[in-house]
This record gives C-alpha cells, sequence and structure tokens, in this order.
C-alpha cells in the first residue's frame, strides 16, 4: 500500500465523508483448526475466544511471557474448531513461530498469508456499496461477480466498513470492480498515510509505534480486550500483577492548543519542566484540524485535562491530555 | 509537472530565483506534489549566515517534516511571513505566493554550481 494516491487529506475525508478503500492484502493471514484449537487458542490469546459464536471476531492480543504485545490481531471463528486469524504484516513471521512454538498435538496451524488478497473499505457511505452485511465484527463468505470472498465488519478508521479478504489472484479484478461500481458514492483509494491519521483519531493502536514487546495491553489503556478472569493464558501472571500495583506509564492521547507544528514520533513529553514521556504517534488530525497524538507518560500525570507541553525541535509547546477517542462523530 | 525555465534548482528540490544581490527561494512544484498538504512552515530567522546545503527551514505535511536547504552562503534577508497563517499557499503556489525565505547572496559563483529548468527536469523524471 503507497503512502498516499491522491493526498492524505484528500483521502482522509473520503473515508469520513463517503467511502475509502485501502488495499490490506499485505497482512497475515492464519488458519488455526483440529479438535483442540478453541482451548489451545484461548491460552495464547487475551481475549476470550469462547465468547465467540461462529461468525464472530474479537480484537486480541498475542502477548509474551513478560505480558509485552508481540501482535494485535483480529481471531475470527469461523467453525466449531476453526479460527482465522488476521495479523500485522510486520509481525506475521514471528506470530507463526511464537504461536508454532506452542502448538499442542490437536492442533493444526497454517499460514494462509499468500493465498489471500485483501482491501478495507470504510466510510458511512459502505451500506449504499454494499448489502447484506453481516452484523459488527461478524465476518460472512459470498461470492461477489463470481468471486468468492470473505465479508468482516471490520475496520481500523473509526466509521462504518469492512474488511474483505479473496484468492490473491483476484486482488486486481476486485479492487478495480469496487472502484468502478463505489465512484457513484465518492470511493477513493486510500493509502498509509490516510489509514494512520483516521486511526490515530480514534487512538487505535498502531502495532510498533503504540504496542511494543516492552508494553503491555493494560498500561496501553485496551484492558477491554484482555479477559483476566480466564484460568490460564501466556502473560497473565504479569497483567495480574500491573492490575493490583498498576503502571508507571500509561498511554494517553493528547491535543495541541493553539498553532504549532504537528506532534510526531518520539518528541520528548513535559510537565512544569519535567520530561514525563514520549510520543509514539502524532500527526495534524484532518477532521480537526489541530495536531494530535498519543504518549507514554508517567501515570501520576496521566489524566484527561493535564497540560503537558511537547518538544518540537528544541521548542516546547503547550497540549493538553485528552479523553480517547481524539475524534467524536458528529451527526 | 511544472519546472518554469527562469528559475535555477537544487538536487533537494529547491528553486532559486536572483532578484539582483539576493535570490528568493522555495519548493517545487514536484516537491510540494510529493509532500501534499503542507500545514507548518517554520521559518529561519532574519540577519542569519548560513552556508549551502545548511537546513534553515522546516516544512511539514500530514506525511512529514522536511527540512528545506540554503542552496548558496548568505544572509537571510526575507522570510515569508504569510506562510505562517496560510501554510498551503506552498501546494497552491509554489513558485509564487508560496515562496519561503531569501538570502543576501555572499559568492555568486556559487550559483554555478546550480541546475537549469532543464537539468532538473531530468532529475525528476
Amino acid at each position: 500500500m503507497p503512502v498516499q494516491y491522491t493526498g492524505i487529506v484528500d483521502e482522509h475525508q473520503a473515508v469520513r465523508k463517503n467511502i475509502g478503500m485501502f488495499d490490506i492484502s499485505h497482512m497475515g493471514q492464519f488458519v488455526v483448526s483440529g479438535t483442540g484449537a478453541r482451548d489451545w487458542l484461548n491460552t495464547l490469546l487475551t481475549n476470550n475466544i469462547e465468547k465467540l459464536g461462529v461468525g464472530q471476531g474479537q480484537y486480541t492480543f498475542l502477548l509474551n511471557d513478560a505480558g509485552g504485545v508481540i501482535d494485535d490481531l483480529i481471531a475470527y471463528r469461523i467453525g466449531e474448531e476453526k479460527f482465522f486469524l488476521v495479523v500485522n504484516a510486520a509481525r506475521a513471521e514471528e506470530d507463526f513461530d511464537w504461536l508454532d512454538q506452542h502448538r499442542t498435538d490437536d492442533v493444526l496451524l497454517g499460514d494462509r498469508s499468500t493465498y489471500f488478497g485483501g482491501v478495507a473499505i470504510q466510510g458511512p457511505r459502505v451500506t449504499e456499496l454494499l448489502v447484506d452485511l453481516p452484523p459488527r465484527n461478524h465476518i460472512v463468505d459470498v461470492e461477489l461477480d463470481g468471486m468468492p470472498v470473505s465479508i468482516a465488519r471490520t475496520g481500523y478508521t473509526g466509521e462504518d466498513g469492512v474488511e474483505v479478504f479473496f484468492g490473491a489472484n483476484d486482488a486486481v479484478k476486485f479492487w478495480n470492480t469496487v472502484l468502478e461500481i463505489g465512484s457513484r458514492f465518492g470511493i477513493k483509494p486510500c493509502g498509509l498515510g490516510a489509514r494512520d491519521t483516521l486511526r490515530l483519531e480514534m487512538c487505535y493502536p498502531l502495532n510498533g509505534s503504540d504496542l511494543s514487546p516492552e508494553r503491555n495491553p493494560l498500561q496501553a489503556g485496551l484492558g477491554f480486550f484482555v479477559d483476566l478472569a480466564k484460568p490460564k493464558f501466556v502473560g497473565r501472571d504479569v497483567l495480574l500483577g500491573v492490575k493490583q500495583n498498576g503502571s508507571a506509564e500509561k498511554l494517553i492521547a493528547f491535543r495541541m492548543n493553539g498553532k504549532g507544528p504537528p506532534p510526531r514520533p518520539h518528541y520528548p513529553v513535559f510537565v512544569n519542566g519535567s520530561q514525563i514521556g514520549e510520543v509514539t504517534s502524532g500527526t495534524l488530525s484532518p477532521s480537526l484540524n489541530y495536531g494530535i497524538g498519543m504518549a507514554y507518560v508517567a501515570a501520576a500525570s496521566a489524566n484527561p485535562g493535564q497540560a503537558i507541553e511537547v518538544e518540537i525541535r528544541g521548542t516546547k509547546f503547550p497540549a493538553t491530555i485528552e479523553k480517547k477517542p481524539l475524534y467524536k462523530k458528529t451527526s | 509537472m511544472n519546472v518554469p525555465d527562469d528559475l535555477l534548482y537544487t538536487e533537494s528540490h529547491e528553486w532559486i530565483k536572483r532578484d539582483g544581490d539576493k535570490v528568493r527561494i522555495g519548493i517545487t512544484d514536484h516537491a510540494q506534489a510529493e509532500l501534499t498538504d503542507v500545514v507548518y512552515v517554520e521559518l529561519p530567522k532574519l540577519d542569519r549566515q548560513v552556508n549551502a546545503k545548511e537546513a534553515v527551514a522546516v516544512v511539514e505535511s500530514v506525511k512529514a517534516a522536511s527540512d528545506i536547504y540554503a542552496p548558496i552562503k548568505g544572509t537571510i534577508v526575507g522570510a515569508n511571513k504569510a506562510l505562517e497563517s496560510n501554510p498551503a499557499l506552498i501546494n497552491t503556489d509554489p513558485f509564487g505566493e508560496g515562496w519561503i525565505f531569501e538570502l543576501k547572496i555572499a559568492d555568486e559563483s556559487e550559483l554555478k554550481n546550480l541546475k537549469d529548468a532543464a537539468t532538473y527536469k531530468q532529475q525528476i523524471g
């Protein structure tokens, strides 16, 4: 996926107002099956996979033994004992190796990444473009224009939308067909740049920036996707300790006050002249028209309303910690 | 892509327009199209002495922050304050209203190191 097709702001607005389509063919796909598939996955992923009926998906984490994030992914239950995992491209190999090392004899694990192409079609007019969509977080198999596809009602933009997976050989045909049919709804091809501004307005984390093997989901504020009531999963003991004792640092969202350069990753964050953390993601928000970002900061200062400063090329600019998400849709 | 014949150019996509003993500098149409959506410009301070290829300004798009370099040695004698309130002038009029700064020329011979329009066109393909 290129950084941009027609321009980041243009593509961003297409998704917020009409529809945008992202090529997500680079993402990894694994299929997990076998009589022990469900119970085994539940010992490796943080969310509770038992809550999934067939055709449902959930956002979840794969953790290392220290409770750090190897990857964030969506796990779909596509059969009684069959699961479809969609993982980040940059971590796919590591994910697979980790899962394979922990695999038990009653589980089959297959990397299907090269078989699948995929797109995300996102924006309020997606329901005009595609009919009979599955409910939020559900996945269905259908045929579109002779192509077998799996459609999931998921996304990374904060808008209604779908992520669609199809055979890699159908990728070009699928892309062109959707662009053609979608033209009357204002569809635009969108790149990585708009993907980043859209997800950051929603405070959705990006693995490698806001998540890492040194950070756990609780300090990232993503405890909703961690079921500590499960008896056993990799990283659980560490997370129980974090829950009891709190984290030294937390991932917060912030906005810049007044005019200034947009925040970028690694800029230092200050309160009253002392550095309390570092920006992990930052940009100018095309929807809000001011600088926004996320940062890990000392827990004592990690409260909405807290005044902070972001240092940019030697100058400190005022900012404020905000509640997540930073962007809320107005109707 | 617009590449006016009466300007000089750098490898790093600045354009240079001579006006007596000073030069005016901006970024090319090609550069603004690559950056898209300029949202902030950090201008150089007046009277600063700079060398050729020294970073003197920063142009920020939604995508990234990019340094803008002095094409030749000189003294900063002008900065386009209009960019502070309307940085998008770099996108809408890169060779005109979107100019960035002006330099008083220290050594005229350095202008020979810059590219003419034909050479720059070749560079950007």
